[in-house]
């Protein structure tokens, strides 16, 4: 409470700027949950450095140009770059209190999320039939733990994205649920950033050399 | 300066306060979303052709990317430039040197490990 004591001591203070309290809740909420999302790009970075230091540790396996297949890539880049469109809808119509367009985004959002996870899960599953798996090479393992890791980050924004419906759904758009929105928002597009790097560095790169 | 509420903060990913219409905002999501296609689709198609240099090519693919990550960050996270986005810009920006530090950090010690280390097969057969 001291900055309330602040205030009456400088009205109009020497800033030249009238003291305007605490931000609100939702820009404090915001910016905290900005902060995770960049502490979790910072874990991807990591993932990605090992996959760069590995990236040659094949052990006589398969290469990435010898499994990639890049139409799939395209596919999945294209679901999800309509997810975050969608998803950017959805932010709209929260903010314009509509619940039937709020449902009808999110739920387009979650169909392509799911698209992307299906794709992901076959490629993954066929690499393993093909003995590719995790344990083939350290290349291969760094490729399972940093795509894997997208994949989980995709399937946990999903499972929110499905109880942001709910929440909506039986609570409707009170404050705290707009505070969730505006967080699952932030999440589902640095999702899709990091999977601009993903498929820059993993899939293409990989490909083209 | 004299109506303090201009000068406050943004929300990540929210829109100015007095953010425009439906139409202009959905107008701002859809060219977030054209760009974000040439860019991909300029990216896929730079890694598939013959077309181009081909030592140019990671470089183009490298520069690509990072620019449709910044069309992202403006068009659907709303990162702005704007004062009302200070200390948005600053954590990213202090998140983007971490980054940095890191894969290149990363990169040069182990690349350099790489370079000064004596082949395998020679150092098993010192160990014998």
């Amino acid at each position: 409470m001291s900055t309330i004591a602040l205030t009456d001591a400088h009205p109009g203070s020497a800033a030249g700027r009238d003291w305007i309290g605490p931000a609100p809740k939702r820009i404090v909420t915001g910016y905290g949950f900005w902060i995770f999302i960049l502490s979790d790009i910072i874990m991807f970075a990591t993932l990605f450095a090992t996959y760069a230091v590995l990236l040659g540790q094949t052990a006589g396996g398969p290469t990435g140009r010898d499994l990639f297949d890049l139409r799939n890539v395209a596919i999945e880049t294209a679901f999800l770059l309509a997810s975050s469109f969608t998803c950017g809808l959805a932010s709209i119509a929260a903010d314009e209190r509509s619940a039937i367009w709020f449902q009808i985004a999110m739920a387009v959002t979650c169909a392509f999320g799911l698209g992307f996870l299906a794709i992901e899960g076959n490629e993954f599953a066929s690499l393993v039939a093909r003995g590719a798996g995790p344990t083939r090479s350290a290349f291969l393992s760094a490729f399972f733990t940093l795509v894997g890791c997208h994949g989980l980050h995709v399937s946990a924004g999903i499972l929110w994205l499905l109880t942001m419906m709910a929440q909506v759904f039986t609570k409707g758009f009170r404050p705290d649920i707009l505070r969730r929105i505006l967080c699952f928002a932030l999440f589902w597009h640095a999702l899709d950033i990091i999977w601009i790097a993903v498929f820059t560095i993993v899939y293409l790169l990989g490909s083209a050399k | 300066m004299s109506n303090a509420h201009n000068e406050a903060d943004v929300a990540p990913g929210d829109e100015q306060l007095d953010h425009g219409s439906v139409a202009q905002r959905i107008t701002g999501y859809l060219t977030g979303l054209g760009l974000a296609i040439l860019l991909t689709a300029t990216s896929f198609f730079v890694a598939g052709t013959n077309l181009v240099w081909e030592p140019s090519i990671p470089v183009a693919l490298v520069v690509l990317a990072i620019a449709q990550m910044g069309a992202h960050l403006v068009f659907f996270l709303h990162i702005t430039t704007g004062p009302d986005n200070t200390n948005n810009v600053l954590a990213l920006a202090f998140g983007v040197l971490i980054v940095i530090l890191l894969m290149g950090g990363s990169l040069w010690i182990m690349a350099n490990l790489n370079h000064n280390m004596m082949p395998m097969d020679q150092l098993m057969q010192m160990q014998r």
